[in-house]
């Protein structure tokens, strides 16, 4: 038991050091992990959830913005920027961050093809982070059925 | 011959006689008979002849003449006996009515005679009236002169136009040839020619004041007719007119301002007066009436008033003006010296520094030196340097403290203290200077004196020190006793009342020494700055004369009073002030800083049931920052907007976390909004902190601005929050975590 226990748990470690080396996540993933405890064991799962509707819900909406090419709201379109890099800088969705930041730049100049262009990788983005949260937290739920517990992994 | 009745006149009829005698008769009796007609007709015609009777018996006696000069027509011939008789009853009727009307007239044409008497009467009395009615008019119109001329001089109070125009109304109303003014000069000696009517420009033509007329006309208020010939009437060259006309001259009363008393009228007896001159046109026959002089001595006192009047509005008037030259000096003066205070300070402030950082490099690098191995020479040297330096280190904080004091910027460094401690320390301080002169201290601490106290100990020391400093300085020989109480009241001054409040106590100190006393004429002069009485004893004594000053603004800053009891010269004198102290509850109280009223929280390693408040839009960030909060063990609120913030904010929260990452300046808007509500209760006021994804200055100062306590960088780590929430709380102020 305990081997697969400690396979399992090199195994999450290992995944989530690629991830963070790949620039998915940053160390304020890290932070959200340590405050995951008995009292919101969940904690991490519910706010990385969130954050997906939100980029969902946000992303679509932005598109609407940007599809007709005549009549773009720009203000709408950098509100939904705003938004979702500030949730990506709090979740610790490090690329997801970066296109948000490219974004806003195409917003402020007003360039339209720029910004679909941004809308796409993020919604690219963010759908490939969701997917590989989704591995991590199968992997996570294995270990603790398996009886074992979460290593804390830190990164210097 | 035949006998008939008729008579045969007496002549014989001669033709022509008779035809004459016959008209004429006729004519006669047509007259008699026509005069009564007429006096009937002119009689009904005025209503009032008052005798009928008269005209009555009148008239018959004319008809009846009539009829017998009629009936005399028929006798010039031969007529008949009828006719005869008919002739001769007229004749006695006419005979009976004139006698009658003789014997009337005697009564009646006295009576008549009378009544032209009366009427010659009355139409004398009528042309009388007329006379006086005629005066009335005049005197009448005079008063409407008056009245008109008052107005008119009464209606400026500018001194020429008011004289100028009572001469040109005198003129115009009394008609006269000239009118001419003269005021007294300054010196008062003589009479200046100042307005004339006439003349346009007049030549400055003076009197001396002392001429007999002059005299004359200022020693009555009347109108007083003078020579035309003398010095003030002759204003104009005489050509050729032989017969001036009158001249009367009124004096005109100038009163003082100063005479005005508000419930006494001025006295008449001014004796400043000017004159009036008036002259009527020569060559005519014109003389003063008695009216006009009144309306000229009426005049006079008009102007008189007038003028007084013109006078105090001058006045006023140069009073304003000089009180807004000195308003403007003053304001001037008062900038100037402000300048001035501001130079001071600042060179002070500079000076300060300058001065103190060599000096403090001295004595430090001295007091190192004293340390290191000295010949017995150089350590006399280093010694004396030490000694030197620090004194003057001295009077330089002695100066800046007293300029300080007096503008009133020095403020208390209050702290708590051990009050038995400080005395025993200035004891033992003074104590080695004693011992050399040879002094005894005595300390005295009464037993309810308070051990732990809260107030200035640097400066109480400073008092305290310099007192009985004076006291072993002054003092060749006896003792010195220092007695520290606590007073109930005070029975010394009357203007200070000693009220010891709960938590406060007047703490009175008392140094007694026998040294050479002070003369009681000298102390007042005691608290003055760099003053000294002037004994010999003491001129050997060093000091500025600066401490005693300095030690009475810092007991007035305690408020309280300080004060030197002297028997004289020789006899000793006995220094003793009080100051307010606040009593602290225990001793183990630590340090506390100046502002008293938030009770210093300690440092929590957990915050559990810390009541906080996050206001973040985006829903990531806010779970993640409560995900924080709550870790670390706080009660959590989290709202999603500026009015759900505002609504949910109570003073039970003790920390706000607001997000201000949206562009513009709605956000901090709430920082102010919440300082608003919390305006009332300063101290129950959450702290506001800002989460941010900025980290230039300018958010930094910008949240400053808006009153925030705090500015937080997102995304926050947990040990940031952690050390951040509990500096936070201790010192209620970050500016760090960035």
């Amino acid at each position: 038991m305990n081997t697969i226990v400690a396979q399992l748990q090199r195994q999450f470690q290992g995944y989530i050091v690629s991830l963070y080396q790949q620039g998915y996540l940053d160390n304020q993933f890290t932070e959200l992990r340590k405050l995951q405890d008995e009292g919101s064991p969940d904690f991490v799962a519910e706010v990385v959830s969130l954050f997906f509707d939100d980029c969902a819900k946000l992303i679509n909406d932005m598109s609407t913005s940007l599809e007709r090419p005549d009549h773009v709201d720009f203000k709408q379109v950098d509100s939904g920027v705003h938004q979702l890099k500030g949730s990506s800088s709090s979740v610790g969705a490090r690329r997801v961050k970066s296109v948000c930041i490219a974004f806003k730049e195409c917003c402020d100049v007003q360039n339209r093809e720029g910004c679909l262009r941004c809308l796409q990788q993020v919604d690219y983005e963010y759908k490939m982070l969701k997917t590989k949260l989704q591995d991590l937290f199968n992997l996570e739920q294995q270990i603790l059925q398996a009886g074992g517990t979460i290593p804390q992994v830190s990164m210097n | 011959m035949e006998v008939c009745n008729c008579i045969e006149p007496q002549w014989p009829a001669d033709e022509l006689l008779m035809k004459y005698q016959y008209i004429s008769d006729f004519f006669i009796a047509i007259a008699y008979f026509s005069i009564p007609l007429e006096l009937i007709y002119f009689v009904k015609k005025s209503a009032v002849f008052p005798y009928r009777w008269v005209l009555v018996q009148f008239g018959a006696f004319i008809v009846l003449c009539g009829a017998t000069h009629l009936i005399n027509l028929w006798t010039f011939t031969t007529h008949s006996r009828t006719v005869a008789l008919v002739m001769t009853t007229a004749k006695g009727l006419t005979a009976a009515v004139s006698c009658a009307t003789a014997l009337m007239l005697v009564h009646i044409i006295p009576d008549l005679l009378s009544v032209k008497t009366r009427e010659l009467f009355l139409k004398n009395k009528a042309a009388e009236l007329d006379r006086e009615m005629g005066l009335i008019r005049t005197q009448e119109e005079t008063g409407r002169h008056v009245r008109m001329l008052t107005h008119e001089i009464r209606s400026t109070l500018d001194r020429h136009t008011i004289l100028k125009t009572t001469l040109v109304e005198l003129g115009r109303t009394l008609a006269l040839e000239e009118c001419a003014l003269w005021m007294p000069t300054r010196t008062g000696l003589e009479l200046q020619l100042s307005y004339t009517l006439r003349q346009q420009h007049p030549v400055e033509y003076t009197v001396p004041i002392q001429l007999p007329v002059i005299n004359q006309v200022f020693g009555t208020s009347r109108a007083v007719k003078i020579s035309p010939n003398s010095p003030v009437a002759r204003l104009r060259p005489v050509t050729g007119k032989y017969m001036l006309g009158e001249v009367v001259a009124v004096r005109v009363p100038l009163l003082h301002l100063s005479n005005f008393q508000i419930n006494n009228w001025p006295e008449l007896s001014t004796k400043r007066y000017a004159l009036m001159v008036l002259m009527l046109p020569s060559d005519s026959a014109r003389q003063w009436h008695v009216h006009e002089l009144e309306l000229v001595e009426v005049v006079a006192d008009q102007v008189a008033v007038a003028l007084s009047h013109a006078a105090i509005l001058e006045e006023s008037m140069r009073a304003r003006d000089l009180l807004m030259e000195q308003n403007v000096a003053l304001d001037l003066a008062r900038r100037e010296a402000e300048t001035a205070i501001r130079a001071r300070n600042d060179f002070l402030a500079v000076m300060n520094h300058e001065m103190r950082t060599p000096m403090h490099a001295i004595i430090a690098l001295s007091s190192l030196l004293q340390e290191t191995e000295l010949t017995p020479e150089q350590r006399l040297m280093v010694e004396t340097i030490l000694k030197s330096s620090n004194l003057l280190a001295t009077l330089m904080n002695d100066v800046l403290d007293l300029s300080r004091l007096e503008d009133g910027s020095l403020q208390l460094e209050l702290g708590t203290f051990n009050l038995h401690t400080l005395f025993r320390e200035i004891l033992s301080l003074i104590k080695p200077i004693a011992v050399v002169k040879k002094l005894p201290i005595t300390l005295n601490l009464a037993p309810d004196l308070p051990e732990f106290v809260v107030g200035d100990e640097k400066r109480l020391m400073q008092i305290i020190l310099n007192i009985v400093g004076n006291a072993v300085k002054f003092s060749k020989q006896g003792s010195i006793s220092v007695a520290a109480l606590v007073t109930k009241s005070d029975t010394r001054a009357a203007d200070f009342f000693v009220v010891p409040t709960g938590s406060h106590f007047y703490l009175r100190v008392k140094v007694k020494d026998s040294g050479a006393g002070i003369n009681p004429q000298d102390i007042p002069k005691l608290f003055t700055k760099f003053a000294q009485t002037q004994s010999l004893a003491t001129r050997s004594s060093g000091g500025s004369g600066l401490g005693l000053a300095i030690s009475k603004r810092f007991v007035n800053l305690m408020e309280g009073n300080i004060w030197i009891e002297s028997d004289g010269l020789g006899k000793g004198c006995t220094a003793i002030f009080d100051v307010k102290l606040g009593i602290s509850e225990g001793s183990n109280e630590s340090k506390q800083s100046g502002i008293p009223k938030v009770p210093a929280i300690p440092r929590h390693a957990n915050f559990s049931g810390l009541k906080v408040l996050v206001m973040d839009e985006n829903g990531v960030s806010r779970m993640v920052t409560k995900g924080l909060l709550v870790h670390l063990g706080c009660e959590v609120t989290t709202v999603s907007s500026n009015e759900e913030c505002l609504r949910v904010v109570s003073q039970e929260h003790k920390v706000v976390f607001m997000d201000v990452c949206m562009p513009g300046v709605e956000n901090y808007q709430i920082a102010i909004r919440i300082h608003e509500k919390f305006t009332k209760q300063r101290h129950q006021r959450p702290l506001l902190v800002a989460l941010t994804g900025n980290t230039d200055k300018s958010t930094k100062e910008k949240c400053m601005s808006f009153g925030l306590d705090g500015v937080l960088l997102k995304p926050v780590s947990l040990d940031n929050m952690r050390d951040v929430l509990s500096d936070l709380l201790e010192r209620r102020v970050l500016y760090e975590g960035m």
